[in-house]
């Protein structure tokens, strides 16, 4: 039993690791942060709640690419030098992998074979290449600290990472420094119906553990399927609405560990699978696959199943050629 | 021929991933001065020598690693530099045939023939001395037990391969260079280590916040070259590691105050067993190494080998031979065990042994010098950290009880170059510790479990107490008779098994 809820709270607990802060100022915003600009805002997010007056330290935002997707009182102005050595020290926080972020870090691969399998079966690459996602042009809605953008563009793919926290893009940019087979990831902090409007397109627009946090997830799925060329791939993961998340990722992580802040995730924000593929196909997106996240707390490892019931993923092709 | 010049190959073109990458041959630091100063040269217009796996070590097993990352699709396109002052990677490894072997031997295990069947390199190691044994024999001097082992109890052709290292070590380097890889061989040794060049300003241009290697670790060497990497490997450079103590890692060990003595002799009669009997002070082996030459590992007190090795041949050969037959002990009675004292245990099991007790062909001759090492047990904490993994010797040395140490490194190979393999395919950096983790896990308890027995076999023969004699015995005859007992032995020994004893 005890090991069963470990499992479960471990599960949540990649997704969003608790930030240092408990307080989350302009939380309930949250939703609204990919969306903002093809809705009418509502008031909380229009005239925001004024900014905390202490800002959290750098390393505690860094805590979780959650909690600093969440806040909205991001710095727009651009970073000055004195700035970079601590935003040098903030990716290394965030690109620790035995650190706060471990256990995204421990999801990441898993994820990521199956972004490689469904793209490389549906752009006919080879995958017995190194860099099998050569000549695709691939956007991380979301992209935090590049956890997910670097892997992709080592696998060979002109990767763009969006976030609307400028500090989050600051890090990535900074790490994907670092090394040369990501230093050509393009950074922006902005936004999907930002990137609509310029009228951007990709071959696999790619939001892992975003739609949930969304305030529209229908306007979303129509962002992210009209930055999809005909033909592409849109690739989701997020949170089912099921009771066995709710029992894992909102009362135990939330309520009985304290690892996340109480309301991080809203139970009736969640999508079903089947909600998802909904959505998705009114966006002219076909769902093609589906796959759940495990976690085996024993080699601490999580792999791919059936089993769809917490965290899954989903594999669509923008219709029309 | 055998020459490893680091050439600037051709592949240079194949998979170059970043335009501003620029490669250097100065690794053809050769003895020529004409190439060592177009060497200078290059060095100093390149803008950086920037590779993505440095072998520091090119022994036996970091040559492995090398072949292993050639010989896999996802690896193949990594730029390889292999550290190593020995000039023999550069000139090349001569061996003459008429040569008698070479004292220094290692027993590769049915598992390791195959791994090096798949980099293509066993067909190097064929075109040489080599010996297949399919039986091997194991006895005690208090003539109480022994056991026999057979390739045919787990149906298999051999049970192992006894090679000279130099024959292994010129295999490799030969499918190394006729493998489509990028590599370049330093020939000299690695003086220093900054695992962490981001947090301090590289002189080389000035500022650390441009300085294109932050994600790389920077190694300086004792010919002033600098090279970056993203993954350092320390593959051979040993059980005294240079990498292990430049980076930190902390290892337990003991020595066992032990030295063995390590010699080629010639019989009258060609051998293919594998023979080994404790004697109070410690194992002696006898590996059959082709034509009528064997491989004599003895092992013993540090006092016993200095005496043993300043004695004459003909003494020397006369205590072999001595040790070998009716030295400290009687012959174990033959595995009818009818009568006498182990009636006790042998009586319900009926014999699938079937061979009796021989002894082994006499020593006539002694065909090298006698060479005499320490014994010690070493083990590393923690294999790997950020941009380092540990292979080989410089992450354990065993007791070379079984002749494992080298299997144990040659593992340690292929998982580490199946873990990078795992880790480009899902756009891994290298260089991380949670993917090198993943070679740790692999490699750390299967380890550990074969050191732990040879450990406890050294322990337990190294006391000759009467009861304990006859437990150990007890349990040589057990696994004599007891054939599950025996198979998953010699599965084990095979390097075939996780797990001895629980299948």
């Amino acid at each position: 039993m005890a090991s069963k809820l470990l499992r479960r709270v471990l599960i949540v607990s990649d997704r969003s690791p608790r930030p240092s802060s408990r307080s989350l100022p302009g939380f309930t915003s949250s939703r609204l942060f990919s969306s903002s600009n093809s809705q009418p805002l509502p008031a909380t997010a229009s005239s925001p709640p004024p900014p905390p007056t202490t800002v959290d330290p750098p390393s505690s935002s860094s805590a979780s690419k959650f909690g600093s997707k969440i806040r909205n009182d991001s710095v727009r102005s651009s970073i000055k030098d004195p700035e970079l050595a601590k935003f040098s020290a903030i990716a290394d926080t965030w690109w620790d992998s035995e650190g706060p972020f471990k256990p995204l870090h421990l999801m990441n691969p898993t994820r990521l074979a199956f972004i490689r399998s469904t793209l490389c079966r549906h752009f006919r690459k080879d995958t017995n290449s190194a860099r099998p996602l050569e000549g695709l042009k691939i956007i991380d809605v979301g992209c935090g600290g590049g956890i997910l953008s670097e892997p992709l563009a080592r696998m060979g793919a002109v990767v763009t990472g969006i976030d609307a926290v400028d500090k989050n893009i600051k890090i990535a940019r900074v790490h994907a420094d670092l090394d040369p087979g990501t230093s050509n990831i393009e950074y922006s902090c902005t936004t999907a119906e930002k990137l609509v409007e310029e009228q951007r397109k990709f071959d696999a627009v790619i939001a892992l553990e975003v739609i949930e946090h969304v305030a529209n997830p229908a306007e979303f799925c129509k962002s992210l399927s009209a930055l999809t060329t005909p033909g592409g791939a849109t690739v989701i993961s997020t949170i089912n609405r099921s009771m066995r998340a709710y029992a894992t990722a909102i009362v135990a992580a939330e309520y009985i560990l304290h690892w996340l802040p109480k309301g991080t995730h809203q139970w009736s924000s969640f999508l079903t699978p089947e909600e998802l593929a909904l959505i998705l196909k009114r966006a002219s997106v076909s769902v093609k696959e589906m796959a759940g996240f495990v976690y085996n707390p024993l080699t601490g490892r999580w792999s791919l199943s059936d089993d769809i019931s917490v965290n899954f993923i989903a594999f669509g092709t923008k219709d029309g050629q | 021929m055998n020459r490893l010049l680091a050439r600037r190959f051709a592949g240079n073109s194949c998979l170059v991933r970043v335009p501003w990458r620029s490669f250097c041959d100065a690794a053809a630091v050769n003895s020529g001065t004409a190439q060592a100063k177009h060497a200078e040269k290059q060095r100093l217009t390149s803008h950086s020598e920037e590779y993505d796996v440095a072998i520091v070590g090119g022994g036996m097993v970091g040559m492995a690693v090398a072949c292993s990352l050639a010989s896999m699709s996802l690896t193949k396109h990594l730029n390889v530099a292999i550290i190593d002052s020995n000039p023999a990677l550069v000139n090349g490894i001569t061996i003459k045939k008429e040569d008698p072997p070479d004292p220094r031997v290692s027993t590769v295990t049915p598992a390791t023939i195959s791994l090096f069947k798949e980099i293509g390199a066993w067909e190097y190691v064929q075109q040489h001395r080599h010996a297949y044994f399919d039986k091997m024999q194991v006895w005690d001097y208090t003539g109480l037990g022994y056991t026999r082992y057979n390739a045919r109890d787990v149906s298999k052709e051999v049970l192992g391969c006894v090679v000279e290292n130099k024959v292994l070590q010129s295999s490799l380097l030969s499918c190394i260079q006729n493998a489509d890889i990028r590599k370049t061989v330093f020939p000299a040794r690695l003086t220093s280590m900054n695992l962490n060049p981001s947090s301090i300003p590289t002189e080389l241009n000035g500022t650390s916040s441009t300085s294109p290697w932050r994600g790389f670790a920077r190694l300086e060497l004792s010919d002033g070259t600098c090279i970056h990497a993203k993954l350092v490997q320390v593959g051979a450079d040993g059980s005294k590691s240079n990498v292990r103590e430049l980076s930190g890692f902390k290892t337990t060990g003991w020595n066992y105050a032990q030295n063995a003595i390590i010699c080629t002799v010639e019989h009258t009669v060609e051998n293919n067993c594998a023979w080994q009997r404790f004697l109070p002070s410690g194992p002696i082996a006898v590996l059959p190494i082709g034509e009528n030459f064997s491989n004599i590992v003895w092992t013993m007190s540090p006092n016993e080998s200095s005496e043993l090795k300043s004695l004459t041949e003909s003494d020397f050969i006369k205590s072999v031979n001595h040790a070998l037959d009716y030295g400290y002990g009687p012959h174990p009675k033959s595995s009818s065990a009818r009568d006498g004292d182990l009636s006790w245990f042998g009586a319900g099991l009926t014999s699938s042994a079937g061979e009796g007790f021989t002894v082994p062909p006499r020593v006539v001759r002694l065909a090298s010098e006698r060479m005499v090492f320490p014994l010690s047990l070493k083990h590393a904490n923690s294999y790997v950290a950020k941009h380092v993994a540990l292979v080989g010797d410089a992450a354990h040395t065993v007791h070379p009880l079984a002749g494992q140490g080298v299997n144990l490194g040659f593992g340690d190979a292929f998982a580490l170059s199946r873990v990078i393999g795992e880790g480009i395919a899902v756009g891994s950096d290298i260089g991380e510790v949670s993917l090198l983790r993943r070679y740790e896990a692999e490699r750390r308890p299967a380890n550990i479990v074969m050191m732990a027995i040879l450990d406890g076999f050294q322990k337990v023969y190294s006391i000759d107490f009467g009861p304990l004699n006859i437990v150990r015995a007890a349990a040589f005859n057990a696994a004599n008779y007891f054939s599950p007992l025996k198979r998953n032995i010699i599965s084990y020994a095979s390097g075939e098994q996780r797990l001895p004893l629980f299948t």
